[in-house]
């Protein structure tokens, strides 16, 4: 299996994916059949690199760019999961798009597949990257690709939703992700990914601590207050893009950046040693709080799942803060299962608006009855966001709160709950006013009009909510298949 | 033959130029021209790999031997430059014969292809001499033609702004001039070597420091650093599109190399920095020409404009890297050139495709043109990334290197300063994209079926230098490398 060492394939296949989609443009049903190819064969290729043997480094070296620079690639379990999260999820995504683009008749689909095969492609570039360089490459080209998506509409509003977007992210990263590389190459002469870290004896005290901060500032598509605007602001785009994207790969390549950075850069032992991450600690724990207070004032679902979404990201920002091994695998594996339970509810909001094009909960009033299997996934994908057993959540955010325990931040912990109690407040009266509310008057008058969205969209939201079921039965070989990164 | 590369490098487009002017057909012209260019272009790559190969070429003008006779010196940082001037006249050559057409009126255009051949021969010559008052004159060869070819422009407002560059330009080749002569009276020779080494015995003469204050200045104008960079937004807006190319690409990176070889070859870079404190007087001048002239461009609606006050930003980031006194500096600030000189030829390059085909550069009229003209947008786009630095593109390249000596000198100030005039170059970027892919045309005479895309010969090298921002994004080894050989000969 020699050609499974050519880690560029996670790259070129979903780019392949993309000429193809753009040889197709006037034959529609062939352009989806070659996105959903590519990613049925990025998903395969991504389940035979699992077969390797990760005690081997598999370093793929592309190009070298100046000496020391390199774009290169590796296998490693973090990066492994997440690529596999992120293709896995992109073949239901693409399932899901159809139905989705085809109900509500948008334009330029041609130009939404390719830019959504690129964007999938810098993800596999960031899961694989073997330095912060190619890392950070990678994270540039993610924010550049999904720009055409989520102005996709072409609006004022999309205009100025992409201004914010672009702007936090491409700001943040220049300003802050930038200069802390540059500072991390001239510290500690190499950007390699290094399992305990790179920077030990070459930084200490204060100068650790403001890295850290300036790392995790840097990663904007982590969402730490104030730099979360862009999240909201991308909420204009059409929901296959909200939910593959701002739920899974876009969000979620920032926190596993956080992760990443914590452990091979600066190794979790170091950031315990100085506690560099004092302060980042307290601004996530700020940002879980607020972003859920401010989730329960938006009656609008998808920008209330959005400030859900950034609160949730804080939890996996806190693992990797707490600098405690269990916590930092609680962050590691709430990656997996808030994607599998916030995707779900996204592809929930983009199924009501396709049936009936209501964005505001406050309408939702007795849809429950015409759309039984939607609000039946959503109630699934809301319990394992808030984490109640049986559902995947709950083993993630029981390894936080483990974490938090055994680090003494008591505070953390309390914030935790705090958190909980918010989620359920602004996550559950969704499907509660769907099934026990009586009809408000316009939906009632719609009559039989109103039922369940094609099933195009329907499978693939009750596959994500039966994942997050199956999820919290079978996370042992995750957790197994995580363990040595933060146990080295 | 090969022997004589140094001088036929200067003296086959000086001779070409009177040949342009005699010629009667606008093509036969335009395509002297370009062969000239091409030309050049090879006996540059030539040069560059006898340099490469056999270390510095000294020619001797004439047989008379230096410090006596004008000698042709070629070492690393001339053949880079030489490389540099000569890739982007054939390049905008090239693409050069329609847009001139509709913009030089047929009477003028053997006129025009000579004064840019003589242009060229000026830009060639100041890098391949190895002679303080050489240098002079071909910066004046250089000068005069450049303010004809601006005064060409088919807007009124090119003369005055022609003639705004000929007041600025005049007052700084007199400053270098009167800077060259007051080292010929010190020291009795001419001969940039020679001075090299008898200017480490009289740094206390109060004459050197009046020399050392008129070069810096007279330099500065033709640099067009702020705050003497006055003349170049209005020169660049209202020039020919394709002077504009060629102007952005070269002359401002010429008038780099000899902040080079006067400050690291003339002045030996620790009488420069050490005694005359060249670095204090450059450092906050680039900050601020970053900082300003970058915000300048966010409000400006001639797009040509803009791009012109964006070079103004660029130059303050090499000053910046040369500010730094440190080897690391010195090679960002060539890598920077090289990068920028292809970006913003590229840039123009674009524009001039637009004007050729909807006549204007104003903001307002770009709405729609990402589907009317979407090669040309595209590049743009991918230019414009580079102008800003994303990763990938040559202008990461740049940034990074200036970036990281910044850091490495512990000089934070400057750090912030170059990741903050990266975020302005993001706003005014994106004004030109949000335009072209978000608006729709409101102007009745643009909604005609007459805007399409340019024709191909301007298409192709523009995409030539669109691929050129990839690759040297991606591959240092050129420019990195002869960079630092060249910075490692003069600053020892």
């Amino acid at each position: 299996m020699q050609f499974l060492e050519h880690l560029e394939l996670a790259i070129l296949i979903p780019l392949l994916g993309g000429i193809f989609v753009l040889a197709f443009h006037s034959r529609p049903r062939l352009r989806e059949a070659s996105s959903i190819l590519a990613g049925v064969l990025l998903f395969l290729y991504i389940t035979q690199l699992l077969g390797l043997d990760p005690a081997q480094d598999h370093l793929r070296t592309l190009l070298e760019i100046s000496p020391g620079l390199s774009i290169a690639f590796h296998l490693e379990p973090l990066g492994l999961v997440f690529a596999l999260l992120a293709s896995g999820l992109w073949v239901i995504t693409t399932v899901y798009s159809i139905g989705y683009l085809n109900g509500n008749a948008e334009k330029n689909q041609t130009r939404f597949y390719l830019f959504f095969a690129m964007s999938i492609a810098s993800a596999m570039g960031i899961a694989l990257a073997a330095n912060l360089f190619t890392l950070f490459i990678f994270y540039e080209t993610l924010t550049l690709c999904t720009y055409p998506l989520v102005t996709h509409k072409q609006t004022s509003e999309a205009q100025s939703g992409g201004r914010i977007y672009l702007g936090v992210l491409l700001g943040t990263s220049i300003m802050f992700f930038l200069s802390a590389l540059v500072i991390t190459w001239i510290q500690a002469g190499t950007l390699d990914f290094v399992s305990g870290g790179i920077l030990e004896g070459k930084l200490g005290g204060t100068a650790s601590v403001l890295l850290f901060t300036l790392f995790m500032l840097g990663i904007g598509k982590a969402a730490l207050m104030p730099f979360h605007r862009w999240l909201p602001a991308a909420m204009v785009a059409p929901t296959p893009v909200s939910a593959l994207l701002h739920a899974v790969a876009v969000v979620k390549a920032g926190v596993f950046s956080v992760l990443k950075i914590s452990v091979y850069v600066f190794g979790i032992d170091f950031i315990a040693e100085q506690d560099a991450s004092v302060w980042v600690l307290w601004l996530a724990v700020a940002t879980m709080l607020i972003a859920s207070v401010i989730a329960l004032s938006k009656d609008n679902l998808k920008a209330r799942l959005a400030y859900s979404t950034i609160s949730q990201l804080s939890y996996i920002v806190i693992g990797a803060a707490l600098a405690w091994p269990a916590a930092a695998l609680g962050g590691a594996l709430h990656i997996v299962t808030h994607a599998f339970g916030k995707i779900t509810l996204f592809f929930c909001a983009g199924a009501i608006y396709t049936a009936t094009k209501c964005t505001h909960v406050s309408q939702f009033n007795g849809l429950g009855h015409k759309m039984p299997f939607t609000f039946a996934a959503y109630l699934l994908g809301a319990l394992s966001v808030i984490g109640l057993p049986p559902f995947a959540g709950s083993w993630s955010k029981w390894l936080l709160v483990e974490g938090s325990a055994s680090t003494q931040h008591y505070i953390v912990l309390g914030a935790f709950g705090l958190s909980t109690l918010l989620n359920c407040a602004y996550l559950l009266p969704v499907a509660l006013r769907a099934f026990f509310k009586p009809p408000s008057p316009d939906v009632a008058a719609a009559g039989p009009g109103i039922r369940e969205a094609p099933l195009a969209c329907l499978i693939p939201l009750c596959a994500t909510a039966a994942g997050t079921v199956l999820l919290f039965f079978y996370i042992q070989p995750l957790y197994d298949f995580l363990y040595p990164v933060f146990n080295p | 033959m090969l022997d004589h590369l140094p001088a036929l490098q200067v003296i086959i487009p000086l001779i070409s130029a009177p040949v342009c002017m005699l010629v009667t057909r606008a093509s036969w012209a335009w395509l002297l021209a370009t062969a000239v260019s091409i030309a050049s272009f090879v006996m540059a790559l030539l040069l560059a790999r006898e340099v490469s190969v056999h270390g510095v070429l000294s020619y001797h003008l004439g047989g008379w031997v230096p410090p006596l006779g004008i000698e042709y010196r070629i070492d690393h940082l001339s053949a880079y430059v030489l490389i540099i001037v000569s890739a982007t006249a054939s390049i905008t050559m090239l693409a050069a014969r329609k847009s001139i057409e509709q913009e030089v009126s047929r009477e003028k255009s053997g006129l025009f292809y000579s004064a840019y051949l003589l242009c060229l021969t000026g830009l060639l010559g100041i890098a391949a001499t190895g002679d303080a008052f050489n240098i002079f004159v071909f910066l004046e060869i250089s000068s005069l033609s450049s303010y004809a070819l601006i005064a060409m422009g088919r807007d009124r407002r090119a003369l005055t702004s022609a003639y705004q560059y000929l007041i600025m330009g005049t007052i700084g080749a007199t400053f270098i001039l009167i800077g060259v002569g007051l080292l010929y009276m010190l020291t009795g020779t001419l001969n940039i070597l020679d001075l090299q080494q008898k200017i480490p015995g009289i740094t206390g003469s109060r004459t050197l420091h009046a020399a050392f204050a008129f070069l810096t200045a007279g330099i500065s104008l033709k640099l067009a650093l702020f705050p003497l960079h006055l003349w170049l937004p209005n020169a660049y807006a209202y020039a020919p599109s394709m002077i504009t190319v060629f102007l952005s690409a070269t002359a401002t990176k010429v008038s780099l190399y000899l902040l080079f070889r006067f400050f690291f070859g003339l002045f030996p870079p620790e009488v420069s920095f050490e005694s005359f404190h060249l670095g204090r007087i450059l450092l906050p001048l680039s900050i601020v020409a970053i900082l300003t002239a970058s915000f300048v461009a966010i409000f400006q609606d001639n797009i040509k404009r803009m791009l012109a006050y964006s070079s103004v930003a660029q130059i303050g980031y090499m000053t910046l890297g040369i500010s730094l006194a440190s080897k690391e500096g010195s090679i960002a600030s060539m890598v920077y050139l090289l990068n920028h000189a292809l970006i913003k030829g590229g840039l123009f390059l674009a524009m001039a495709c637009i004007v050729f085909r909807i006549n204007s550069v104003q903001l307002e009229d770009f709405a729609g043109l990402g589907r009317r003209m979407p090669w040309t947008m595209a590049a743009i786009v991918l230019l414009g990334l580079g102008l800003i630095g994303v990763p990938l593109t040559a202008g990461f390249i740049s940034k990074w290197y200036v970036l990281s000596a910044a850091i490495e000198q512990g000089h934070w100030l400057g750090a912030v300063v170059v990741v903050g005039g990266s975020l302005l170059a993001i706003l005014y970027i994106w004004k030109i994209i949000e335009q072209a892919y978000f608006r729709t045309p409101v102007k009745v005479a643009l909604h005609t079926s007459a805007i399409r895309e340019a024709p191909l010969a301007m298409l192709i090298p523009l995409w030539v230098l669109v691929a050129g921002n990839f690759y040297l994004g991606l591959n240092t080894s050129f420019s990195y490398n002869f960079a630092s050989t060249a910075i490692h000969a003069i600053f020892p």
